[in-house]
């Protein structure tokens, strides 16, 4: 059963509605002691990544979701979260994958946010990914992106600058796209992480 | 690793957006031909989904509901949408106040759209924008020609304003709107293809989300509006209400004609 972490950073009707059309069972994390309850977490989020991070951690859960070792998966600003630091309001982050959230240069010509349905590439061989073509289109809104690395970089997507649209580490995984708004794709990227192996 | 480009430069390998609207009043769906002599064509919920199954991107409500029972009906259509149907979706339709706003967005909606209460208080914008990001933010702006002059107009198209449709766009973008919904009042209705010369001159000059509005008619006018504007989205209503354009070849016809859509 999936445990979402509430913290106040955005609407998760969508999402529940989501979980319920496909029968994933799921619960609310608001206190430490909530985790054990659960085998698997989302950290859900909008809006501002500086002010999304000020929230989790008026929350105490921090700590807990640090060593966490269950699979975590962050969706859009709660993907953010998970990186080291974010240029939307120079925030330093949850830090458990080394890498940054740039904001998209206008430079590039392209409108900000980006907003729409835009084609996501994962690596080959990845779970998550499981069963979703190489070229599905996923829905994007946001203004910030994190920074695509070889090292991290669970698929990928490109606008104006080739970026992060998904990223791993150990069991911490992130999606900057909702899936919950994406479709059939979607919906098979939220089957997959609930039947990740814990 | 490497990537093939996918899109052409200008979208930076984002889809063009097909978007139905659906008028909605009390709770039912219903379209105007210009706004008058209003046809009931079905349950928004069952419509909204049949879209979603066709491969519309994103969806549009607006509703017209003029009883003082509108901000619960509009809660409950925008829970149900949010319940059944897995594309994004924008509310609109007399929302004045921050409360409203928040009200919708916890019941699920992605966006919604503000019209006249923004031409009434610009400063709305700048509330929403920072109270829930420029993303949830839509300006939807009707325009009508008036001698040589862009006017934004209220009430469907019946009353007039000074504000200069470009200025006012320019003003809502940088108050903080996340996106512009145009509608072109003299095409809308026409079946005679978007104002695309407009709709290019606008979308030249602002640097956020474009959504074409106002006389789709055929399969050849969006083709012409993504081609020749360049707007990121096109909205229409009756030509999918009644079927006379579906979702899936037009989506077809826009890939053959070189333009990047999700199929």
């Amino acid at each position: 059963m999936i445990g979402i972490i509430q913290y106040g950073a955005g609407n998760i009707f969508s999402l529940t509605a989501a979980l319920d059309r496909l029968g994933i069972e799921y619960g609310m994390i608001s206190q430490e002691s909530d985790f054990e309850q659960y085998d698997r977490y989302i950290i859900p989020g909008v809006g501002h990544a500086g002010a999304a991070m000020q929230k989790l951690e008026s929350t105490g859960l921090v700590p807990a979701i640090r060593q966490l070792k269950k699979p975590v998966l962050g969706i859009c600003v709660g993907m953010q979260l998970i990186t080291a630091f974010s240029e939307e309001g120079n925030a330093d982050l949850l830090q458990i994958i080394p890498i940054k959230t740039l904001r998209f240069r206008e430079e590039h010509g392209l409108k900000i946010p980006h907003t729409g349905w835009n084609q996501v590439h994962p690596q080959e061989n990845n779970n998550l990914f499981e069963n979703i073509g190489p070229q599905s289109y996923f829905y994007f809104v946001h203004s910030y992106f994190i920074e695509h690395d070889n090292l991290y970089t669970l698929a990928s997507t490109q606008y104006g600058v080739q970026f992060s649209a998904s990223i791993k580490k150990d069991n911490f995984y992130g999606v900057q796209f909702h899936p919950e708004k994406s479709g059939l794709a979607g919906e098979q990227l939220l089957k997959n992480f609930a039947h990740l192996n814990a | 690793m490497e990537f093939e480009s996918d899109g052409d430069v200008m979208s930076g390998g984002l889809a063009k957006r097909i978007v139905p609207c659906l008028d909605v009043k009390d709770g039912r769906t219903v379209k105007g031909v210009n706004f008058v002599d209003l046809r009931d064509a079905g349950d928004p919920v069952e419509l909204a989904w049949q879209y979603s199954q066709q491969g519309a991107d994103e969806l549009v409500f607006l509703d017209i509901t003029a009883t003082h029972e509108r901000r619960k009906t509009m809660v409950e259509l925008v829970k149900s949408v949010a319940r059944n149907v897995n594309i994004p979706f924008t509310i609109g339709g007399g929302i004045n106040e921050i409360v409203d706003a928040e009200l919708l967005l916890n019941s699920g909606a992605d966006k919604i759209s503000i019209n006249s209460a923004a031409v009434r208080n610009p400063k709305l914008i700048d509330e929403l924008a920072k109270a829930f990001g420029v993303q949830f933010v839509v300006i939807a702006v009707d325009t009508r020609k008036v001698g040589d002059q862009n006017l934004v107009h209220l009430n469907g198209g019946r009353i007039a304003t000074e504000h200069e449709t470009f200025n006012w766009i320019k003003e809502a973008e940088s108050r903080g709107a996340g996106e512009i919904l145009l509608t072109s009042m003299d095409h809308d209705g026409t079946k005679a293809g978007f104002d695309c010369e407009f709709l290019k001159q606008i979308n030249d000059q602002i640097s956020i989300p474009l959504i074409a509005s106002g006389g789709a008619g055929n399969q050849q006018h969006f083709v012409d509006v993504f081609k020749d504007a360049g707007v990121d989205a096109a909205l229409a209503a009756s030509v999918f209400h009644y079927g006379e354009i579906l979702i899936p070849d037009l989506k077809q016809t826009l890939k053959q004609n070189n333009i990047e859509v999700r199929i």
